[in-house]
């Protein structure tokens, strides 16, 4: 039983790092059709921006308490200006030319890891984070980490904050129109390129937030957790049905779980397989995915 | 004839290439400032994507004056915000939207109040279904959504791309009278393929004819051509008028530069 807790804990944890990447992936896609290679970079940049606050740097940031919350600001906010910085620079001028557009997120998504491990080295740095978090507590006979009940939290906090967005915000309301025809959203009288921006900032925040908690969930920074965690994010933006928050909120738990309880007991890796196993077999039932709407 | 007043919009050698392929030729047309301009022509002849390319929904070379000031080089939104409302051939409602969403999603702070009144006033129906998705609607609903849309905001133009294609006989006449309503206030540009629709509603009519205008004039004297309207429509040879479902209690000015009697 113990196990068991402690799979389904650390499965849930796993998951809401996906949903935090998957979420900014699958609204991107859903309203601009932009496959974002590059936005497991914007976790990296996040994470980075994060340890880099933590480890002393930053005036009033640090590794513990409220010096640790403002080191996770930051590095959200320094990931959110990178993807805003993204959309602006590379995006925007490519809209026209999807298969460049591709290529250059690939780029990047390459680039900023290599220019990470460059100026701060390929090995992991370590992320301790507060005290408060690195213990444990008892359930069940498991003794699960801390880090895990913050990061779901942190998931269902972003997930209620993207819904009420969508749901009672104008902007969220051009979002939501966007994803389903976007020319007639511009033949309304709306520039629907601020909503791409818009988009892309959100998307950034959430998956710097991501690299921020992903840190205090791996005990580690590096310059290829983002690339690594993006492969399943991708995975559960299609199981989850493209452009879908619930879908990819379900998908995240279901990926999560599936990874962790097939690695624990079958082979280690075997669970990474079983996933995209799952994803096969559900595109082959429902090939929209879980969801083939925005909700 | 009254002397004509100068043209709301006006169309000169609009092309269009879309994947190497001309579809538009160099289309000229005009909507008058007052009343309904029908646009006319057989299928594929070029109708929505002219209306697509002064909207500029697709790329478009040419020139688009909208009451004298060149477009042609705006982006739809900004176009469309100096006033004009559009009603697309495919409706253009968004499905997981709620009616009121639609709605809302169309008001544009720069026009004033949304004329919610008019719109509830012209389609009650809109107003009991308000919390209804819109993808839940019937053809005829959905339709009258699209048109509430180009009527939410005091528009200069309002462009309806077959508004009552596959609606039932009734439901056109519903939409036709929202339309002539419409005509009373704001010039109207309208795609239409139902005869009996243009004979009530439109003054003016522009034909096009492989992506090229073929004729422009009154409407009802195209309409009373059988031969011209054979040759430009490809409708029946012995009234015209007859295609398409009929619409009921039509008024027929006598003199097509008359108002239309409403």
């Amino acid at each position: 039983m113990a196990t068991v807790v402690l799979l389904t804990f650390t499965g849930l944890g796993l998951g809401a790092l996906y949903f935090l990447i998957a979420s900014g992936l699958s609204l991107i896609f859903g309203l601009m059709d932009v496959l974002n290679f590059a936005h497991g970079a914007l976790l990296s940049v996040g994470a980075y921006g994060t340890w880099w606050a933590a480890s002393g740097r930053l005036p009033g940031a640090g590794p513990g308490g409220a010096g640790f919350v403002l080191a996770a600001v930051f590095g959200t906010a320094v990931g959110t200006v990178a993807a805003v910085l993204l959309e602006v620079a590379v995006i925007r001028p490519l809209y026209t030319r999807p298969r460049e557009q591709i290529l250059a997120t690939v780029g990047v998504g390459l680039a900023v890891p290599a220019l990470l491990s460059a100026i701060w080295g390929a090995d992991p740095r370590p992320l301790a984070g507060p005290k408060a978090l690195s213990g444990t507590f008892g359930l069940l006979g498991a003794e699960v980490p801390l880090n895990r009940p913050v990061l779901i939290a942190a998931a269902v906090l972003v997930l209620a904050a993207l819904k009420a967005f969508l749901g009672r915000t104008r902007h969220g309301l051009v979002v939501r129109a966007g994803v389903e025809d976007r020319a007639m959203v511009t033949a309304l009288g709306i520039d629907v390129r601020k909503a791409f921006t818009l988009v892309f900032a959100i998307g950034g925040a959430a998956a710097a937030l991501g690299g921020a908690l992903g840190g205090l969930y791996f005990g580690s920074v590096d310059p290829g957790q983002g690339t690594s965690l993006l492969i399943f994010a991708f995975v559960v933006v299609v199981t989850g049905g493209m452009g879908s928050l619930t879908g990819a909120a379900l998908a995240s738990v279901a990926v999560g779980l599936v990874q962790q309880f097939a690695n624990y007991y079958t082979t280690a890796g075997l669970g990474d397989v079983a996933v995209v196993v799952l994803l096969a077999a559900l595109l082959l039932i429902r090939p929209r995915g879980l969801t083939g709407r925005l909700a | 004839m009254s002397p004509a007043p100068a043209p709301l919009l006006a169309v000169r050698d609009l092309r269009v290439v879309i994947g190497g392929r001309h579809i538009l030729h160099g289309v000229d047309l005009e909507v008058a400032a007052r009343g309904t301009t029908a646009l006319l022509g057989r299928n594929g002849a070029g109708k929505t994507t002219t209306v697509r390319g002064v909207l500029g929904l697709v790329p478009r070379t040419g020139s688009v004056l909208l009451a004298g000031e060149e477009t042609v080089r705006l982006a739809t939104h900004a176009l469309v915000r100096r006033g004009i409302g559009y009603a697309p051939e495919d409706r253009g409602v968004f499905a997981a939207l709620t009616v009121a969403e639609n709605l809302r999603l169309a008001e544009r702070s720069e026009a004033g109040e949304p004329a919610y009144d008019l719109v509830h006033e012209l389609f009650p129906e809109l107003r009991r279904r308000a919390r209804q998705a819109a993808g839940t609607l019937s053809g005829g609903q959905q339709q009258m959504l699209a048109i509430a849309r180009t009527l939410l905001n005091g528009n200069r133009l309002i462009i309806a791309d077959e508004p009552t294609k596959g609606l039932a006989p009734k439901v056109v006449t519903e939409v036709a009278r929202a339309l002539e309503r419409a005509a009373e206030a704001v010039p109207v540009l309208l795609v239409e393929q139902n005869l009996a629709v243009v004979r009530r509603l439109a003054r003016h009519c522009v034909v096009l004819a492989d992506g090229r205008t073929a004729h422009q004039g009154p409407a009802l004297d195209l309409l009373a051509d059988a031969e011209a309207a054979r040759r430009l429509l490809g409708v029946g040879r012995r009234d015209p008028a007859r295609t398409g479902p009929p619409v009921p209690t039509a008024a027929r000015p006598a003199d097509p530069t008359t108002e239309a009697d409403t």
